[in-house]
Formats: C-alpha cells, sequence, structure tokens
C-alpha cells in the first residue's frame, strides 16, 4: 500500500502544525468561533450534540496494521476506549477534548494519516471497493487510481470552497460494493479491446433528494482520469448553486442543466485543460502502482481448514456466511462483522482494533479495510489459517456470522451523537438484531440489507436499504417513516416509500411484520427479500405493514 | 397577538470540553440541568443570551432551550443533551452514576 514520501510527510506537518496554532488562538481567544469554524472542519473536528468529534480519513477504506494499532491508540488515549466506523470508510471518535486534538493529528501523522477534507465543501476521502485487490470478480486493483485522486483532490487550489462537498467512489468489479451509483462521481474500471479505463458516472447522491449516477464517459483511457475529473469539478463549481444549500450537490446541477448539456462543458473544459497534464500524473501513478503490488500469496494445504469447517459447526456457519472467493487460488477474503447483535454497529474497542491489527500481521499480510457497510476486512488470509483466525476473533468478540444479513445493519449515529440528526438510529439497529437474534431466523432469512440514517441527510443510506428506516422528528417525537426495494449494486435502486411513519416503539415490531410477509411470500428460500419485492412488488409487504387498513384503504372490519 | 413565553433555560457546548452545559442562577455554567436556572421572563432571558453569547471563549453555540416549568426538557433532544447517549453511559450519566455509588 501507499507509503508517504518526504513531500507527504512535510505537507502534513506543516498543515498539523498550522492547526495546532489555530487551536491556540480559539482558545487564548484570538479567533472567534465563526472564524474558527471553517478552519476546525477543514480538518475533520465537529462539535457534536455531546462532545467534539474527530473524523480520521482512511483513504479508500486501506489500512495497516500500524495505523489499525494508531487508531486503537487514539481511542485509548484521548476517547472512551473505541471508535466508530462510518458508511464513509472513515473513523469517528465521539469524545475528544479540543486541546488534544493537535496531538490526535501529529499521532495520525506518524503512521500517515491525517484528517483533512473529512468535512467542509471539498473533495472529501475517495472511497473504494472494500474487497479491491483481492476480489475474484476485479479488472484492476482501483486503489492506485483512488490514491493519485487522493494525491490530486487534497488540498486542490481550484476546489477549496465547492458549492456543497463532493464524494467519489472507485471500483474495479461489476459487482458494485462501492455505492458507485449514489456518489458525486463514480468510476469503473472497465476493459475494452484489452485497454483497461474508467466508466465514468456522475450525479448520483441520497440525502434530501436520491438520484441514481448517470453515465457521462462510457469508456475513459486511464490516462485522462486526472484532467477529466478535473473538468467535471470545474463545471460543477461553476454551474453548481451557491443560492440553495438543499440544491447546491452536483447530483441537482446534473438533474438541472441534463446529462447533454454538462456532458459537452465537460468535455469542452476537458479538452482546455487536458494539455496541461503532460505525463507527470502518469509518472506518479507508475510509482503508486508499484506500491500496490499484490502480495506474496503463499502455496499451503487446506486440510486444516477442511478439517475445522467438517468437524465444528460455529466455524462452518462463519466460513458460509463471513467469507469470499479470492483472486488466489488458497485464500479467502474475511469480512470481520463488528455488528454484534445488540452492539453499536460500526463501533470497535481498543481492544478489539488491536486484535485485528495483530491477524493482520499474523494471518493477512499486513492489510485491514474498512468496509461502507461498516465491518473490518481482512482481504488476505490463506484458507489453512482460518481456523485459528477464527478462533482469535471469538476470543475477542468479533466472530459473529452476519455479513449481509438481517442484523448486519447500516445505522449512523443519529441523535444519540450527532448535532444534525432529526431521531436516533442505533437503538433501533441493536433492537432489530437482538429481536431477529432470538427468533433465531436471520440465517432462514438469508441476505437482507436494512439501512437506517436518523435524518434527511441519509448518511445511513437507507434510500438503497432492501429496508430502508429514516428517523424524523415529527412534532416533537421521533417517528420512522419505512421505504422499500433500494439496493446500493450495480442494479442501484432508490426504495419507495411505504406508507406512514411508525413511532419508536412501533418500529421493530413492523420489521418484524415485513419480514413474517416475506418469508410467507418468497417461492422458496433462495428467493431474496429483494427479488420477492421486485417480482411482487409494494402492495403485499404494505399490507404486512399496515394490517388495520386493507388495500382499499378501509378499516379493517376484523 | 403574540404567543405566550415558556419557561427556559440557557444551554451551550462548553468550548474546551464540547459538553452540554447551562447558565445557573449565580451566573456560572453548570453540566447538570437540575442546577440551570429556569427562565420565566422573556427580557431577562434574551438579556442572559446576549451576555453568554459574548463568553466566546467559555462556551459554543449558546441557545434557549424549550422546558417545563419544573425545568425538564420538552424536547427529545435536549433529554438527549441533558443525559447522554442511550447506547453507552458515556455522557451525563456517567458522572450521575458515579455520583449514585
Amino acid at each position: 500500500m501507499y507509503q508517504y514520501n518526504d513531500f507527504d510527510t512535510a505537507f502534513l506537518t506543516e498543515r498539523n502544525a498550522q492547526f495546532r496554532a489555530q487551536v491556540e488562538r480559539r482558545i487564548n481567544g484570538s479567533l472567534t468561533e465563526d472564524e474558527f469554524k471553517p478552519l476546525r472542519l477543514m480538518n475533520g473536528v465537529y462539535l457534536q450534540l455531546h462532545a467534539y468529534m474527530l473524523r480520521v480519513a482512511i483513504p479508500y477504506g486501506t489500512l495497516n496494521s500500524a495505523q489499525m494499532d494508531m487508531l486503537a491508540h487514539l481511542a485509548a488515549k484521548y476517547d472512551k476506549g473505541y471508535g466508530h466506523f462510518t458508511t464513509r470508510q472513515n473513523i469517528q471518535y465521539n469524545w475528544p477534548k479540543l486541546r488534544d486534538i493537535p496531538d490526535m493529528l501529529d499521532d495520525l501523522g506518524t503512521v500517515g494519516m491525517h484528517a483533512i477534507q473529512t468535512s467542509g465543501n471539498t473533495i472529501r476521502n475517495v472511497t473504494a471497493d472494500h474487497f479491491a485487490g483481492a476480489a475474484a470478480d476485479e479488472v484492476a486493483d482501483p486503489r492506485p487510481y483512488a490514491e493519485l485522486l487522493r494525491q490530486w483532490s487534497t488540498d486542490h487550489p481550484e476546489f477549496q470552497f465547492l458549492p456543497r462537498k463532493f464524494k467519489i467512489a472507485v471500483t474495479g468489479a461489476e459487482a458494485d460494493r462501492a455505492v458507485i451509483r449514489a456518489h458525486d462521481i463514480g468510476l469503473q474500471l472497465v476493459e475494452q479491446v484489452g485497454e483497461i479505463g474508467f466508466r465514468v458516472i456522475v450525479g448520483g447522491g441520497l440525502g434530501r433528494t436520491p438520484m441514481i449516477g448517470k453515465v457521462l464517459r462510457n469508456f475513459l483511457p486511464m490516462a485522462d482520469l486526472l484532467p477529466y475529473c478535473e473538468a467535471i469539478v470545474s463545471i460543477y463549481n461553476r454551474l453548481g448553486r451557491r443560492d440553495n444549500k438543499y440544491k447546491a450537490r452536483i447530483k441537482i446541477t446534473v438533474h438541472e442543466n441534463g446529462i447533454e448539456t454538462i456532458r459537452d462543458q465537460v468535455e469542452t473544459r476537458f479538452a482546455q485543460i487536458r494539455p496541461a497534464f503532460t505525463g507527470v500524473d502518469q509518472t506518479l501513478l507508475a510509482d503508486i502502482k508499484a506500491q500496490f503490488a499484490a502480495p506474496d500469496f503463499a502455496k499451503k494445504s487446506e486440510a486444516p481448514f477442511t478439517a475445522a469447517y467438517d468437524a465444528d459447526p460455529v466455524f462452518r456457519s462463519w466460513a458460509d456466511t463471513n467469507l469470499t472467493a479470492h483472486k488466489a487460488p488458497g485464500y479467502a477474503i474475511v469480512s470481520i462483522s463488528i455488528k454484534k447483535q445488540g452492539d453499536t454497529p460500526g463501533d470497535a474497542t481498543a481492544e478489539q482494533m488491536r486484535a485485528m491489527a495483530e491477524l493482520a500481521r499474523t494471518y493477512g499480510h499486513d492489510e485491514l479495510r474498512i468496509s461502507h457497510e461498516q465491518n473490518v476486512i481482512l482481504p488476505h488470509v490463506h484458507r489453512a489459517d482460518l481456523p485459528a483466525l477464527h478462533a482469535t476473533l471469538k476470543a475477542h468478540g468479533l466472530a459473529t456470522s452476519n455479513i449481509g444479513l438481517i442484523s448486519d445493519i447500516i445505522a449512523c449515529p443519529g441523535m444519540d451523537y450527532c448535532a444534525l440528526a432529526t431521531a436516533r438510529s442505533i437503538p433501533v439497529a441493536q433492537q432489530i438484531a437482538t429481536r431477529f437474534d432470538e427468533l433465531k431466523l436471520e440465517h432462514d432469512i438469508g441476505e437482507l440489507k436494512i439501512k437506517i440514517s436518523g435524518c434527511i441527510n441519509a448518511c445511513g443510506h437507507h434510500h438503497v436499504g432492501h429496508i430502508g428506516i429514516l428517523g424524523l422528528d415529527r412534532a416533537g417525537v421521533e417517528n420512522y417513516q419505512i421505504t422499500l426495494g433500494g439496493d446500493h449494486t450495480e442494479t442501484a435502486a432508490v426504495g419507495e416509500r411505504a406508507g406512514p411513519g411508525f413511532a419508536y416503539d412501533e418500529i421493530v415490531p413492523a420489521i418484524e411484520r415485513l419480514i413474517a410477509a416475506y418469508l410467507h411470500l418468497r417461492n422458496s428460500p433462495d428467493e431474496r427479500f429483494i427479488d420477492a419485492y421486485r417480482r411482487l412488488g409494494l402492495a403485499p409487504f404494505k399490507a404486512a405493514l399496515y394490517p388495520a387498513v386493507n388495500a382499499g384503504g378501509k378499516a379493517d372490519a376484523a | 397577538m403574540t404567543r405566550a413565553f415558556t419557561p427556559k433555560v440557557l444551554t451551550a457546548n462548553h468550548l474546551l470540553e464540547g459538553d452540554v452545559v447551562y447558565l445557573s442562577a449565580s451566573g456560572g455554567w453548570v453540566r447538570d440541568l437540575a442546577q440551570a436556572e429556569v427562565l420565566t421572563n422573556e427580557v431577562d432571558a434574551q438579556i442572559r443570551l446576549i451576555e453568554a453569547e459574548q463568553q466566546v471563549d467559555t462556551v459554543v453555540g449558546v441557545y434557549l432551550a424549550d422546558v417545563t416549568a419544573e425545568g425538564q426538557p420538552k424536547h427529545f433532544r435536549e433529554d438527549f443533551r441533558a443525559t447522554g447517549p442511550s447506547n453507552y453511559a458515556h455522557g451525563k450519566q456517567a458522572s450521575t452514576q458515579a455520583e449514585l455509588n
């Protein structure tokens, strides 16, 4: 993976020193909060409901063990012993003190990490497929391109004050695990007559006005990546609305101007700026690519795996649920669930982070990933090592077999932490997970994506959940709207609102009715919830959610 | 006709710690809602707000929050601010528990 060079290190040291001085000036009264706020946001520092929050970037979700150890160190030393992994593959600390934050940033700098551009109207942390470099189905590893984009976008002088924030996601596979169709720019590596390039998607996004991204270019040559992205952001910078925060994202710019107009303008701008990219970026890319070379995969017998698989039903269940096919023979991609039923989705303790770092060192070629679904991935583990790895995970409360199941819920921090939230998300997720664990139904239910947001901004991706839950404030009371049929993958779709919202104590029973209806309606155990929904439409699920009202809208006589 | 003034407390976040604080009757900032001054007079409340807004080296984001006559939060957001998150006892409920123990 990418190692900082002298330039990166010097840049970060200087930037951290600047921020330390800004914090000092805020504390001694030289800066007002209005002056300080944009400065702290540029460095990932929010003021939330109960405390400051520091959002640390995990570029394209990739970490080595030393970096994971550092995240654990921050959690233990400056926070309350844990961190929260987010849907943008970042980590958030919920309880730092203002005076400590410059020290936290200096500590992060020692392992090549930072919090720059994790907030503000800039190009945010570039996200990627969490299985990148390991997946059996990818055209190429997308991370070198994500790293090139990170370097290009960091402190880019033209793009520090965009109309609104700007998010780029990259994947190397047709199966979309990076939600590229719900990003401002989504990039998919594709192969065309032996050449690798990008399918460029633009104008996707969730939030108040959810939009599925549109294809801007079906094939962009690899060497054109930076100038083309620069052209897109440049056109957005010019056309994007600054008069209304709710219409400021590029999805609205594309929607209002039309994809054809945007394409024409981007292509014109691209033609103008392309000559300025003389190839330095390609030299840089070649250096970056060399640092993302695949690890030296071991060749050994898989007998320990087979023996454990045959002998231990707990291991078998975990292996069946949490492993994904790897491109190298004998290897597997391990998804470590940090969604143990009843726990907070995405939270890991310092001790758990250290355990995962140690596992990466021992069995995982020193690599870890954070998924947008708020789990931790060990992308390269030989199957022979899985029984030992599983035993260690069990000892740390990390062996939950629920990847892709009903308790593997995405949930934003919601009103338990977030100053923007209109309702809580975390306890709803905890209760759903606990309930279906009690019913021992989740493996029978099969693949199901529940995504919960505590406000319209949709950090919890509720629009693209098979079941989406949106928490709102209705006349001073928490109220939860359900959407159905959303999909975050290559067949992306925005879910359909099922009907009136549910009170806090009604939402879990409503989900239970919905699932009972699905189990009754599916034509075989292989038909996933989303497939049954697509086959049958909203009506039968709506009937289950609102049993007192029949299809005609009249009160049920029973 | 203007709406009748309803009881308020003056609240903010502490500049250094970031945690929720309330203005007490003695004019100091306290961390426990029970010790906050319940303001029942509109003019009084506005003066307190303006004065508090000047304390930029102590607090951030000062505002008046609705409470009942007994000083209990009216909105669930203020309930969470007064107690802490519901998933861990890491907020004010931690110190309340410590006092009880």
